[in-house]
């Protein structure tokens, strides 16, 4: 394992064979992110996002700041299923979502402003490559990846 | 459509660009560099190789291409970002496959040594 701090800007990109209004239904709706976001119930909202539980308990919530389907959102973030990221001060997530050629799509993820919470930060740094591959997965097979 | 044209479009959705890219020691030395630190520029990652700037620029642009660097606007300056993304593409396409099964039959025999120890 790295000690090294984990970084306050992560960037990262991937592109999907799917529309942009398939990913941002993949992105805002709790059927698809069930599937590929360690199973959190996410709905998201002109005004607020929020990853639940399978019983209903928080996980991640924060503040919608642009709402744009289905090409731009962003949201605060907040982390709570441990304690110590709970704690920290509020990130910020960009989805960026723009067609591309032959029937593909670029989905960017920036995770910023992580000065004020590095668990944050370290929790998140492996986890975003592992949330966009399944759901590159799930868009482009139906499936959720195995293991 | 020119066939320039169609080798850029298939770039970001391919492995061979990945492999290629992943395939050359600089490239791999700028990947650690990048993963330190990020969010750097053409002049501070020059800064740390011994190479010339058109150098690096041709390397990170192989990176780029295959999605491994990706490159932000902040202001005036171009900064450069580690996309860890193609590797876990790779990853869970290649190498879990192959692994899983000797990764635990490994840990399987560990504990079996442990418990008997």
């Amino acid at each position: 394992m790295t000690t090294m701090t984990a970084q306050t800007t992560q960037v990262y990109s991937v592109f999907i064979k799917a529309t942009p209004e398939q990913i941002w239904d993949a992105i805002t709706k709790p059927e698809f992110t069930q599937k590929y976001f360690y199973g959190s119930h996410v709905t998201v909202t002109p005004e607020a996002y929020r990853g639940l539980d399978g019983a209903g308990g928080d996980l991640v919530v924060g503040t919608v700041f642009e709402y744009e389907p289905p090409a731009r959102l962003v949201h605060g973030w907040r982390a709570l299923y441990d304690p110590e990221t709970a704690v920290e001060d509020d990130s910020r997530v960009t989805w960026e979502i723009e067609a591309q050629e032959g029937g593909y799509s670029k989905l960017t993820v920036v995770h910023d402003q992580l000065e004020g919470a590095p668990k944050t930060a370290q929790s998140v740094a492996g986890g975003w490559s592992y949330v966009l591959s399944g759901l590159k997965t799930l868009l482009e097979t139906g499936e959720p990846l195995v293991g | 459509m020119t066939g320039d044209y169609i080798v850029t479009y298939y770039r970001p959705v391919d492995d061979d660009p990945v492999f290629k890219a992943l395939a050359d020691p600089t490239r791999r030395h700028l990947l650690d560099r990048l993963f330190e630190r990020d969010g750097r520029t053409l002049t501070e990652l020059e800064s740390e190789l011994e190479m010339t700037r058109f150098g690096v620029m041709k390397h990170l642009r192989v990176l780029e291409d295959a999605g491994l660097v990706v490159t932000r606007r902040h202001g005036r300056e171009k900064l450069h970002y580690l996309n860890p993304v193609p590797i876990r593409l790779v990853h869970d396409r290649w190498i879990d496959k192959y692994t899983e099964q000797h990764v635990s039959a490994l840990v399987d025999l560990k504990n079996e040594l442990e418990e008997t120890a």
